[in-house]
């Protein structure tokens, strides 16, 4: 129902000169969802901004800010023949140290891709002498849907499942990039579909803490236009010395307490702990670990799949891709080395990385 | 990752709903959104229901984006 009503031409063109009309000076807006990556590329926004505003991906893919070492375990465990391995798509390719959850699946190992967890779940009732370990990846709108399946496999009595937890948190990430020295950035785009759970009011400490203008915005192209000028119009308070807030572009989807019911169930079954960031490093209090109350369903736990510590870098810059301090075609390797069918860099493998949607839409531009 | 599609509910069974995608039609689990009823618009992620839609709030952001429009069509 929203893409052709949120996709109106007028009023995208009426944005679009408001856009102009506020940009006086150089401005940098970060966004941090995968999915606002690819929708910014492909309907070629950065193409209709003025020059000195740029628009940033931060660590927005969770695909892309699982270390290497968690991939490895992954791979360790889909080479257990005792184990079936089910996971999101997106894993499928990222590269470990030394090989991939596809090339593993060529070679004969048992690993799955599905929709959604709870096909995990079936796949657990249905292989009784298996153990099946879903990967746990995502952001806040992923970990709610994990948590009820975990809730699920406890009531039905479900044994052989259990989840390794990679989630991200994103409010930490947020205040950690506001924090940067320098002060790169000038607002956050904010995660529609992230503050769908956990609601606009979870960056009210980003804001106030680091007087960093944030706006909740959806996917379409006036959403995202719509949230740039309402950043920009807070911007200009902001330098004019007023306090940045909160807004929120994507009221249909987003309210200001977010989805109490997820947040019950994330709570239950998860807990609050430090978490390590491919190409960024450890940011305090990011990801979830598994409450006592259901550590039984803890993939780490019950595996203890020992796995050696990260390979060296590639000469990647991921990490400074996702801070905002370059943008994929800075890299060397882009293009040339780092491809999406030969990627070196975690931002080349998954579709939603910054270097893979430059690469997709953008790669001609100058 | 975070990809959610909008679907209409068409049916509620317990913690389960039939959710219409255009045509296409899921079943969708509810457990997130116990308070969706058939007729409702839900965004869907990873086979969960995360939110109920609203066409209210819907209404108020375009008409705020048709009012810039509007603004800048009478500027010569
Ligand atoms: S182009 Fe490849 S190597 Fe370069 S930053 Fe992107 S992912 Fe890393």
């Amino acid at each position: 129902m929203d893409r052709e009503r949120f996709s109106s031409e007028p009023e995208a063109r009426a944005l679009v000169a408001r856009i102009r009309e506020l940009v006086d000076g150089p401005a940098a807006l970060m966004e941090v969802c995968g999915t606002h990556t690819v929708a910014i590329s492909r309907f070629g926004i950065r193409s209709l901004m003025p020059d000195d505003l740029r628009l940033l991906s931060g660590p927005g893919c969770p695909v892309c800010v699982t270390p290497q070492r968690e991939i490895d375990r992954a791979i360790a465990v889909a080479r257990d023949p005792r184990a079936i391995v089910v996971t999101f798509g997106d894993m499928m390719r990222v590269p470990g140290s030394g090989s991939t959850l596809e090339r593993e699946k060529a070679s004969g190992a048992d690993v799955r891709i599905v929709y959604s967890p709870l096909d995990a779940l079936e796949v657990a009732s249905l292989s009784p002498d298996r153990e099946v370990v879903f990967l746990g990846i995502g952001f806040e709108t992923t970990s709610p849907t994990i948590a009820a399946t975990v809730i699920a496999a406890e009531e039905r009595g479900i044994a052989n499942f259990s989840v390794l937890p990679l989630f991200k948190l994103v409010p930490p990430a947020l205040h950690m990039l506001a924090a940067l020295p320098g002060r790169a950035l000038d607002g956050f785009i904010c995660p529609g579909h992230v503050s769908t759970i956990i609601g606009s009011s979870a960056y009210e400490p980003v804001a106030s803490r680091h007087n960093m203008p944030c706006v909740v915005v959806g996917f379409e192209p006036l959403d995202i236009l719509g949230g740039i000028v309402m950043l920009l119009e807070q911007i200009r308070e902001v330098r004019g010395g007023g306090d940045a807030r909160v807004e929120n572009e994507y009221g249909r989807a987003v309210t200001p307490e977010g989805n109490v019911r997820a947040q019950e169930l994330l709570d239950r079954v998860f807990e609050v702990r430090d978490s390590d960031w491919r190409e960024i490093g450890e940011i305090e209090k990011s990801g979830y670990g598994f409450s006592s109350e259901f550590v039984d369903y803890d993939a780490r736990v019950k595996l203890d799949v020992d796995v050696p510590l990260d390979a060296e870098a590639t000469g990647c810059i991921c990490g400074e891709i996702m801070l905002g301090t370059k943008l994929p075609t800075d890299c060397p390797l882009f293009a040339t080395r780092c491809v999406p069918r030969d990627p070196v860099g975690p931002c080349m493998v998954s579709s939603e990385g910054a270097c893979a949607a430059f690469y997709k839409y953008e790669r001609n531009e100058g | 990752m975070c990809l959610a599609i909008p679907g209409r509910i068409t049916e509620v069974e317990g913690a389960t709903g039939l959710v219409d995608f255009g045509g296409v039609t899921r079943e969708t689990s509810l457990t997130l959104v116990p308070n969706a009823a058939p007729g409702d618009y839900v965004l869907v992620h990873a086979g969960f229901a995360i939110e109920i839609l609203s066409e209210e709030e819907a209404e108020e952001t375009l008409s705020l984006f048709r009012d810039l429009a509007g603004a800048l069509g009478d500027e010569p």
